[in-house]
């Protein structure tokens, strides 16, 4: 069962309400993709702290549905 | 209650300075994301232990359960969780990995 873009991001941005993502499939098969998100969340935390606030926000899919997300993130 | 999943990874990444959970081996990776991480930490020149988490059901989810971290593969260095992929990546190119390393006393051949 594989995630859509559009899912990806409605998740992330109700988590960041603030969050701008880019979001592009690595593979075209639904559950390989690359994500940049930029939010103020993101402030002070180190890398893996910000990618940890992406991946809660994805509910427990990431590892699962979600096979890969390659993630670029970063405070305004 | 502790748990003696949590204990044995403790005891692997504090008996090795530098760990590295995968899918697959260092030789015979079996993963894309893996087999980047095995090629960075080849060419930074730092000696690695590999855990092949495909033979080890327990600690595939353990390792997951114990940093915070969905995914494998996840690095370890002198007993602290570095990241996984994509952020070891972004550490190369930006030549902290290296940094890092030396910051840890870690010995480097590159």
């Amino acid at each position: 069962m594989a995630m859509q873009q559009a899912d990806i991001e409605a998740l992330i941005k109700a988590a960041m309400p603030d969050a701008q993502v880019t979001i592009t499939a690595l593979v075209d098969d639904g559950d390989h993709y690359s994500a940049t998100v930029v939010s103020e969340a993101f402030r002070g935390k180190s890398r893996v702290q910000q990618h940890q606030l992406v991946y809660a926000s994805l509910r427990g899919r990431m590892g699962g549905e979600l096979h890969a997300l390659a993630l670029q993130t970063s405070a305004p | 209650m502790t748990n003696p999943v949590f204990e044995r990874i403790e005891g692997e990444i504090n008996a090795n300075p530098v760990v590295l959970y995968m899918k697959g081996t260092p030789v015979f990776p079996q993963c894309g994301f893996s087999a980047r991480v095995v090629q960075i930490l080849s060419a930074v020149g730092v000696p690695f232990k590999g855990v092949n988490v495909l033979e080890d059901g327990e600690i595939r989810e353990g390792i997951k359960a114990y940093a915070n971290w969905p995914t494998i593969p996840q690095l370890y260095v002198k007993g602290e969780f570095v990241g996984g992929c994509d952020i070891i990546m972004e550490m190369f190119q930006a030549g902290e990995l290296q940094e890092l390393m030396k910051e840890k006393g870690v010995p480097v051949s590159a």
